[in-house]
Order: structure tokens, then sequence, then C-alpha cells
């Protein structure tokens, strides 16, 4: 029995599938969603899903952050992009990577708040290049 | 009376203006499928996002530190307007329909003795909106000038909204815009941004969610709701962007599309005066000659 994966962006849907189980970066760690899965709202973080078919990876996608929807029948990723890990470019991972740093160096360290998103920038775009360098 | 060459001049002038209608018409037509085509490809997250919303409202529905964006800052003394409208215009009724709407909204308002912050999307509402009300027009965003609305355009505006919001520059907010019905039909409709006014369950399309699924939520629902809210504002922005983007075409295609019929009756009608007049000129000189010819 197969579930149904969806990858959205606020622009299109980039992928429907049905697959035999997809893992998904979730905030606090790597979850996969088979069929008959509890309903789940995930937050996710920079990271690999992967699609399973039977025991082979088929398909792969960077997604840099993002939410998904799990449940038994399905599982919609809400993400702003998702990137093929063969077209995913280490250096646009770089990139981002010393950006979200120099912003993280150039932040109010004393506000804590403000501090978070600025890490989950850094660690997604760390994820970005590690994913990239596999 | 008109002379003939008058009336050939003005046959051709018509006859070039009803040219250049007809070619934005099409020029509109093929916008109009892109924008509808866009419109559609953002409804699954559009719909995704709101079945999460509804989950996360049933099970931390009022909590005692909800985000200001879902529970609004507890007052409504300043309100913000952002009236979404095009670039250009030669669109019919398209822009007066969300002038004439925000500025009943802004009057009401200013009435009840409020404050009024007005944020325009597009060029067209902004120019309005300037002369209308002196003072009240914080910033004017540009509009896509008829191209692809993109997402960061949305999202940029979502982020200003947010900040202005955890600065208590405003109370509520709430935007205008013209919803697409069909081609030939858009309404300008008021839609509360902050705080949000989440659907209803009964609403709600999807029967899984009207079930009653009761989800697990990772990290907790307030981390979730957290970073989904501004998320949602801009979506919601991006989404009215869209459909008045769809709008605009519209209304373009079926005002030009009336031009072009307008421009082929004047056509008929000034070939119709200017045969009689021909006519009319023949007669006479002949009348001339033969009445010449007796003379002799």
């Amino acid at each position: 029995m197969p579930i149904d994966v969806e990858i959205v962006s606020p622009e299109k849907r980039l992928l429907a599938r049905s697959v035999d189980m997809v893992v998904v970066p979730g905030s606090e760690g790597d979850l996969a969603a088979m069929p008959e899965h509890a309903p789940m709202i995930v937050m996710l973080r920079g990271g690999v899903v992967s699609l399973h078919e039977g025991s082979q990876v088929t398909d792969r996608f960077f997604v840099a952050g993002g939410f998904a929807e799990i449940t038994g029948e399905r599982c919609t990723i809400l993400a702003d992009e998702a990137t093929p890990l063969e077209r995913l470019s280490r250096a646009d991972g770089e990139t981002r990577l010393r950006d979200a740093e120099a912003a993280y160096d150039a932040a109010d360290k004393s506000d804590i708040t403000s501090l978070e998103p600025l890490l989950e920038r850094i660690q997604s775009a760390r994820a970005q290049v590690e994913a990239a360098s596999v | 009376m008109p002379s003939l060459k008058e009336l050939r001049a003005r046959i051709g002038s018509v006859k070039s203006t009803r040219k250049i209608t007809s070619a934005m018409k099409m020029v509109a037509a093929s916008k109009l499928r892109r924008a509808q085509a866009r419109a559609e490809a953002s409804r699954p997250y559009a719909e995704a996002m709101q079945r999460m919303l509804a989950a996360l409202a049933r099970s931390s529905a009022g909590g005692p530190n909800a985000s200001r964006l879902l529970a609004g800052t507890g007052q409504d003394r300043v309100h913000l307007v952002i009236p979404v409208t095009s670039d250009r215009g030669l669109a019919g009724g398209f822009n007066a329909n969300i002038g004439r709407t925000t500025r009943n909204l802004v009057r009401r308002l200013q009435g009840e003795g409020k404050t009024v912050k007005i944020l325009p999307v597009g060029r067209k509402g902004a120019d309005y909106l300037e002369r209308e009300f002196k003072g009240a027009v914080i910033d004017r965003i540009p509009g896509s000038a008829g191209k692809d609305v993109a997402f960061s355009a949305a999202e940029e505006l979502g982020l200003r909204v947010t900040a202005m919001l955890e600065r208590g520059e405003f109370d509520v907010a709430t935007l205008v815009f013209n919803r697409f019905n069909n081609v030939m039909s858009q309404t300008p409709v008021e839609q509360q941004l902050v705080p949000l006014s989440l659907p209803a369950n009964d609403d709600l399309p999807d029967a899984a969610t009207k079930g009653g699924a009761i989800y697990e939520f990772e990290p907790d629902e307030e981390t979730i709701l957290a970073r989904l809210l501004p998320r949602n504002l801009s979506i919601q922005i991006y989404s009215a962007m869209l459909e008045s983007a769809a709008g605009e075409q519209g209304a373009r295609m079926t005002a030009m599309d009336s031009a072009t019929r307008n421009a082929g009756k004047a056509i008929d009608r000034l070939t119709l005066n200017y045969n009689r007049t021909r006519q009319a000129n023949i007669t006479r000189e002949l009348i001339e000659i033969i009445s010449g010819a007796d003379a002799v």
C-alpha cells in the first residue's frame, strides 16, 4: 500500500507521487512517513527528503525548511523550494552559509528570539553544503 | 455637416484605435490564461496551509501567549488598509472599484474615530488614494506591472506587515482586492488579515479534516504556529495578488472587447454618414449641371 507524497511550494506543486515510504527531515530528527502513520504536523529543518520504493531510494530532494503534514494516506510537504539532489549546487550552499553566518555575526546577541531563525538559516545552509558534497 | 475629407480622416483614426484595442484584448486574453494557471498552481500550498492552521487552532485555541498575528493586539484603534490594484489602467472599472471600496472603508473607519494607515499595492490605487487621503498613505508597493506575480514580492510585504505589527504600528489589517469570479466579473472584497479569522471547521473542503483527525505536533503547537502564521499571512497576500492579477487581465479583456465593438459601431455610423454625404454631393453636382444645361 503506497503513500501519496506531495511537495508544494507557494508558486506551484513540485511533485506528486505515490511511494512506499518517504523520509522527511523534521526539526527534531528525521522521520519516515509510511501508510497508516498517525496524523502529524512537523516543522522541517534544512535537509534531504528521500522517497523510497521497495528497498530503493528513488528520489532525493533538498528542502531548505518548511512544514509537513502527514496522515495515514498522504504526506504533504510545504517547502519554499525543493531541489533534486543531483542538481543541488555546493557553491550556492556555501554562499548561503557565508551570508547566514555574516547575518548571525551582525545580529544583536542579547535578543535570543531573533537569533533562532538565524541559527536555523546556518543549519539549513550547512545541510545544503553537506547534501551537495555527497 | 463635416466634409468628406474630415469624415475619411475620422474613419481612419477610429479604425486604428480599433486595431489597438483588439490587439490589447488578445494580449490580455493570453496573459489571463497565464495568470489563471498560476493562481491554480498556488492552490495546493494554500489549501494545505489552511488545513494545518485549522488543526492547530483546534488543539491550541486561545492560548494565553497566542501570537499577535492570530489574536491581534487586543485593541482596535489603528487600522492598516492594503488595497491591491494594477499598475496600468484601461481595465474598465477594475481599479475604480477598489478605489471606491477602499474610500468607503477608510471613511467609515475614520468616522468611527480610528486612525487609518494605507499601504497601497499597485500604482493606480496609490495615485488615487494619495489624492484622496493625503498623509494616510504610508508607502506604496509596486504592483506586478502586468508580469507574473512573484511570491517573493508577497513575502516581502508579509514580513513588513508582521514587523509593523510587532512594533505596534497598527491593530487591525485589512486587505482590499478584486476577487476573480470569472472573466466578466470581479468583485472587490475586504479580507481581514490581522487578527486572523480562521475558517470554521465545517467550511473546510477536505473531508479528512472534518473527520476530526487529531494531529500530533513536532515540535509543540506554539512553535509551529509562530512559524506558520507569518507564512500564512504572506500566502494570503500572495493569493490576493494572484486573484487581482487574473482579475486585471479579465477586466482589461472585457473592457477592450467592448471598446473594439464600440469602435466597429462608430465606424459603421461614420461610413454611413460618409456615403450619404458623398451621394448628396453627387446629387447636388448633377442638379447643378442639369440646371446649368437648362439655362444655356
